[in-house]
């Protein structure tokens, strides 16, 4: 009950903070952008997507205590159009023009990493006044990328759309121009490299904005709009239309397995994760409630217990599960563990981690045993395994754990963090303790005095910092998952993504035979 | 006495699947025949053998009696039963079966002609001493000697086809000045409808009951009559209720009755089935109207409440063996109520329809009996008369028969095709009808229009509506190539809810919804129905609570090039949806102001050209369409700036007929 009650709490919150990001920049720009006969980013996605079909929107709380809005001034995520998975990016007109800041460039950085890791073509809705003008020094050079990119995902096969609402001027106009295809609206759209004052001053040329940028001039002289839309439903419907006629195949295989819903319901995932992060929880129980039949075929059940490993499918798509039962990853956890890997390579089947770890296991016997050596055999088949992985933080992930648990610098298609998750290189008492026996440890060696009251004060200081920043909620504000989710929705995102990943051929790493350990 | 083993049935639809549902029984095989435009439908599928005639016009197919007979002899058939309409009183027809060495089942052709002369018929009556109502033949359409046999015959009076039936060729005339262009008409549709213009003028009871009797004769002499019908419900002379017993005929009546019938028979030595129809007034006088030498339509509620298959007591005297006992002493057992389901608007003056029947799914009880011959998917074409089945319920009592057939026909399934359905309902489930005040004029006393009224209402069209977007996004998702399996439109960041848009008729409505775990919050059209309950979601049922009562709730959607039409039934009613779609669709530009034809058909006369002034109402171009005559009438005052078609062009649903510019 206690852990319900916990975790209802910080699903109440995660509500709030998304609820603010729906206020885009504030009721009165809203409202402005209304009056223009407008519609809201959301909006635009909305009547963009297929008609029932689920978005899983990526990132929302990017940018969250920052001195920026949170969102960044986009909208990104997955959604279907006309059967097509599509990573959709949308400009946030409403707050500051749609203007792209240090954090908006994380956010869509990352979402192009994964429509190219996962060969998704990009819908970009164009409505921007371009670099955040503030923070030019951190933008302007590496905020290039982004066209990079572009064109780099069109080499690749992917397609590239871009629906201009409104402005896309100067550095902004690269969007529509490195794009595959281009819709603009008439008499919205403005796409000029310099608009009449910048002309004025360069040339002393006198102009106006359509004949620099208008969407007609684009769709009937420069050539630079494929079509041209009446209004901004017709945009949509024509990026339908354009995405109905890419002749879309996913290179990996459809679901394989029967997609039956699990035995027990997602409702009683609450229940599940401790109050106290110390104290671990059964991820059978997790994996009941998340995936098809609740059927869990484990392996190596009574080898390394503190890991469990083993086979099952989510909405049809076959996974092999990595999920810590005891927190702790000792010296047979890191070997079952690479061992495992290296069999879902071998029969290309994506693996979902669920992490619950406070790191390897440390102590003479362990270090003796090599626990170094077998921790570099995980996270070395972690890092060379080419199946994709998912994965979720569903208690804690702390220090090297982290890694071996295809953390984020692993490179994860996907990672999620539960409400109640966090992450750290430890936890704040441990990190704030160790500070303390260091400080005491260095103090004793110089023959110092040791100041009890100054290390009170920076244990509290210390683990109140930790304590901040290993929340799911600043994790993902720095773009270190891909969203913050309600354990409850955790099958159909999982799902959802397995759907998305299957948009490339999934194999794993071939060469040397599977490793016994 | 011969035997029969192999009968063809000169006819379609539900008849010959009637039909043919005896010769199982009795052993017999099963010929059919088929125009092309019923290739595909049920009586052919279900024959043992068919045979094709080319063409889809009754005159080229289904009255033509050389085909009819070379096809029966090519299939090597004893007999031939005609059915009802078509051939089936065509005293030429049944000569050439005789001459072919084939048996007709029916009457003797003297005895079809006898009677298929109404004139001669009403002759024949008299002087066997059966009532008949004053009556004058019409020799000219437009002479004096017209109107004086009118006024001899008395106003009001009808105009009828001497070989007429179903209504066809009939005209009411109230006075003088509407005489000549109501013989004119009545003769124009005789001619196409019989191929004989013979009318005659006969004195109107008005609001009379129809009251006819059944008789059975064998070839040795007994003349055996089977209780009376009630077939008071008529909607232009067509009858749509028929029951049995009728709730005005008592027992000394009902033996009255059925003498003069048998008079009625035995005057022109009349063999196998036949109908004595007579006119009843109020005070319970009955005159002779006609005699039909064949099977009627209404035959089965006799068949329920006497246990006679009318069907086989007609093969056994084909076969001359005489009426057995259990015919001789046949009684009448409960009631049984008959209701003719047609394809056709009661909201339009009958308009009849035409097109795909997509679903036809009518639940049966025990005690029900559906005659139909169409099926889910069948089309209704415009060459044969649009009935769609015949709705039989059978009970101890009339009360309970009522109900029985009017729950029938108000829980089942009809799709694509308006039909009169609501409208039978609302017949059978009136206070008028119950209490047994039944005659002719009862739809002219209480409207069509009124009757028809929807039994789904404006606050069940919208639970309705909730359904049908439920459902439609349900199936979108079930038939996507990917993410099937995934909640209804999931979103982790919930912005705003779902939409989806449906017409039903002029109304419109907009169905938002946000669907959460066995829940879904509904808005229609800014109305908010708060949190429902959502027991079951799929592509065709939509479980929802609606104030804590558990609705299950059945859809079916059709997608027709662009459009998408969506079908909602509950024990509620029904509503049929029209999907708009989330972008609009640029349609063929259509110049304003033009009258398209409301249904296929023919033009049969165009009455204005171009730069004609035209007044509101005015006739403009009349259509013949499945044997009725539609007339195009301009919408408002205006000018005609272009007609399209002329006498003979055959138009499909929507062609664009005549455009008029409205005037200032």
């Amino acid at each position: 009950m206690a852990n319900k009650k916990h975790v209802l709490g910080e699903i109440l919150e995660l509500g709030d903070l998304l609820a603010s990001t729906l206020l885009g920049g504030g009721e009165k720009s809203v409202e402005r952008h209304r009056a223009r006969g407008k519609m809201l980013a959301r909006e635009r996605i909305e009547l963009l997507l297929d008609e029932g079909s689920a978005f899983l929107e990526l990132m929302p709380l990017v940018g969250w205590h920052s001195e920026f809005t949170v969102g960044a001034s986009l909208v990104t995520g997955i959604g279907v159009i006309e059967g097509v998975e599509v990573m959709v990016i949308a400009h946030d007109p409403t707050v500051r023009g749609g203007t792209l800041n240090p954090h908006s460039f994380k956010k869509v950085f990352r979402a192009m990493e994964i429509a190219k890791e996962n060969r998704l073509p990009i819908i970009t809705l164009v409505e921007s006044g371009g670099a955040d003008l503030p923070t030019q020094a951190d933008v302007a050079i590496p905020g290039g990328r982004m066209f990079r990119d572009l064109t780099d995902h069109s080499a690749a096969g992917l397609p590239t759309i871009a629906l201009v609402f409104g402005n896309a001027t100067a550095g902004g106009a690269y969007m529509p121009g490195m794009s595959d295809y281009v819709v603009m609206v008439r008499d919205r759209a403005k796409v000029f490299l310099g608009g009449p004052p910048l002309v004025k001053m360069a040339t002393g040329e006198e102009s106006d904005d359509e004949s620099l940028g208008g969407a007609e001039m684009h769709a009937r002289t420069s050539g630079l709009a494929d079509y041209l839309a009446d209004d901004e439903l017709d945009a949509l419907r024509i990026g339908r239309e354009i995405v109905r006629r890419l002749n879309w195949r996913k290179l990996g295989p459809g679901p394989t397995e029967p997609p039956d819903a699990p035995l027990y319901p997602a409702e009683q995932l609450l229940g599940v994760p401790s109050v106290d992060a110390k104290v671990p929880f059964d991820p059978r129980d997790v994996l009941a409630r998340i995936v098809d039949g609740s059927r869990f075929d484990e392996f190596k059940p009574l080898y390394g217990t503190s890991l469990v490993t083993g086979w099952a499918s989510i909405h049809g798509y076959p996974v092999g599960v990595l999920a810590n039962a005891r927190g702790v990853l000792l010296n047979e956890e890191a070997e079952k563990a690479a061992q495992f890997i290296q069999l879902a390579n071998q029969i290309d089947t994506p693996l979902l981690f669920l992490q619950n770890t406070t790191g390897y296991m440390v102590g003479k016997s362990y270090e003796q045993r090599g626990i170094i050596k077998d921790g570099a055999k995980m996270i070395n088949a972690v890092t060379n395994s080419r199946v994709p992985h998912l994965t979720v933080n569903i208690g804690v992930s702390y220090g090297a754990g982290n890694y071996g648990m295809a953390g984020r610098a692993f490179g994860p298609r996907f990672l999620f963090s539960w409400v109640n998750s966090k992450t750290a290189v430890m936890g704040p008492q441990q990190l704030a303790g160790v500070m303390s026996i260091v400080a005491r440890q260095s103090a004793a060696d110089r023959s110092l005095p040791f100041d009890e009251q100054a290390d009170a004060a920076m244990r509290e200081a210390v683990q109140a910092q930790i304590e901040r920043e290993q929340t799911a909620w600043a994790n993902s504000s720095r773009v270190y998952d891909d969203a913050v989710i309600d354990p409850r929705d955790t099958r159909t995102v999982l799902g959802l993504c397995l759907s998305v990943i299957h948009n490339a051929e999934i194999r794993g790493q071939r060469g040397y035979g599977v490793f016994r350990m | 006495m011969t035997s029969i083993n192999v009968l063809m049935v000169a006819n379609r639809g539900e008849i010959a699947r009637r039909i043919f549902r005896t010769c199982r029984e009795m052993g017999i095989a099963t010929a059919a025949v088929y125009s092309d435009a019923d290739a595909d439908a049920l009586h052919v599928a279900e024959a043992d053998i068919a045979v094709r005639l080319p063409g889809a016009t009754p005159a080229e197919t289904y009255l033509r009696s050389d085909l009819l007979v070379d096809a029966a002899l090519r299939v090597n058939a004893d007999a031939v039963h005609p059915g009802y309409g078509f051939v089936s009183e065509n005293a030429t027809f049944a000569r050439a079966c005789i001459e072919n060495g084939l048996t007709f089942v029916g009457p003797s052709p003297d005895a079809i002609e006898a009677m298929g002369s109404k004139i001669a018929a009403k002759t024949t009556m008299a002087r066997a001493g059966v009532p008949t109502l004053p009556w004058v033949e019409v020799t000219d359409a437009d002479d004096d000697l017209l109107h004086q046999a009118a006024e001899d015959v008395g106003y009001p009076l009808l105009v009828k086809a001497s070989s007429g039936g179903g209504g066809r060729g009939m005209r009411t005339v109230l006075d003088e000045p509407a005489l000549t262009e109501a013989v004119l008409a009545a003769k124009r549709e005789a001619s196409a409808a019989f191929g004989d213009g013979t009318v005659f003028l006969e004195r109107l009871v008005v609001d009379p009951r129809h009251i006819e009797v059944q008789v059975l004769a064998d070839a040795h002499g007994t003349v055996v009559p089977l209780f009376e019908r009630d077939c008071s419900i008529q909607r232009r002379y067509q009858k749509i209720i028929e029951e049995c017993p009728s709730p005005a005929v008592d027992d000394v009546l009902r033996e009255q009755m059925g003498r003069a019938a048998v008079a009625a028979a035995q005057a022109v030595n009349y063999v196998g089935a036949g109908t004595v129809e007579f006119v009843m007034d109020r005070e319970g006088h009955y005159y002779f109207l006609e005699m039909n030498t064949r099977l009627q339509v209404e035959h089965p509620v006799t068949e329920l409440v006497t246990g006679i298959d009318l069907v086989r007591q007609q093969l056994l005297v084909a076969q001359g063996e005489p009426l057995a006992g259990e015919v001789i002493q046949a009684k009448i057992t409960g009631h049984a109520v008959e209701a003719r389901l047609y394809a056709e608007n009661p909201m339009q003056q009958f308009l009849p329809q035409t097109g795909t029947l997509k679903t036809f799914d009518l639940d049966t009880v025990p005690g029900v009996r559906v005659d139909t011959g169409v099926e889910s998917g069948s089309s209704i074409s415009q060459y044969y008369d649009p009935m769609l089945a015949k709705v039989i319920a059978w009970a101890p009592s009339r009360s309970e028969a009522v109900r029985k057939l009017s729950a029938v026909l108000a829980q089942s399934r009809i799709h694509g095709l308006t039909t009169n359905r609501d409208l039978l309902v609302g017949i059978l489930r009136h206070p008028e009808f119950a209490a047994g005040r039944t005659d002719t004029g009862f739809l002219t006393r209480y409207s069509p229009v009124e009757l028809s009224r929807p039994l789904a209402g404006p606050e069940v069209e919208q639970w309705h509506a909730v359904a049908a977007a439920l459902a439609r996004v349900s199936q979108k998702r079930a038939e996507a190539t990917v993410q099937r399996t995934m909640p209804l439109g999931w979103r982790n960041n919930p912005s705003q809810m779902q939409q989806v848009s449906l017409e039903a008729g002029q109304r419109h409505y907009q169905v938002q919804y946000a669907l959460g775990d066995g829940a879904v919050h509904a808005r229609v059209n800014n109305e908010d129905l708060g949190e429902l309950a959502l027991a079951a979601v799929s592509p065709h049922r939509v479980v929802l609570d609606i104030d804590g009562r558990r609705t299950a709730v059945t859809v079916a959607s059709f997608v027709d090039n662009e459009s998408c039409s969506v079908h909602v039934d509950s024990w509620l009613g029904y509503t049929a949806f029209t999907e708009v779609p989330r972008f609009p669709l640029a349609g063929p530009p259509q110049a304003a102001g033009s009258l398209t034809a409301p249904m296929p058909g023919s033009v049969t006369r165009v009455h204005v050209t171009a730069g004609e002034e035209v007044a509101m109402g005015q006739p403009l171009v009349v259509m013949e369409a499945m044997k009725m005559e539609h007339t195009v009438t301009s919408p408002y005052p205006g000018v005609v700036r272009d007609v399209m078609v002329e006498r003979g062009t055959a138009v499909r649903d929507g062609d664009v007929l005549v455009v008029i510019d409205p005037s200032e």
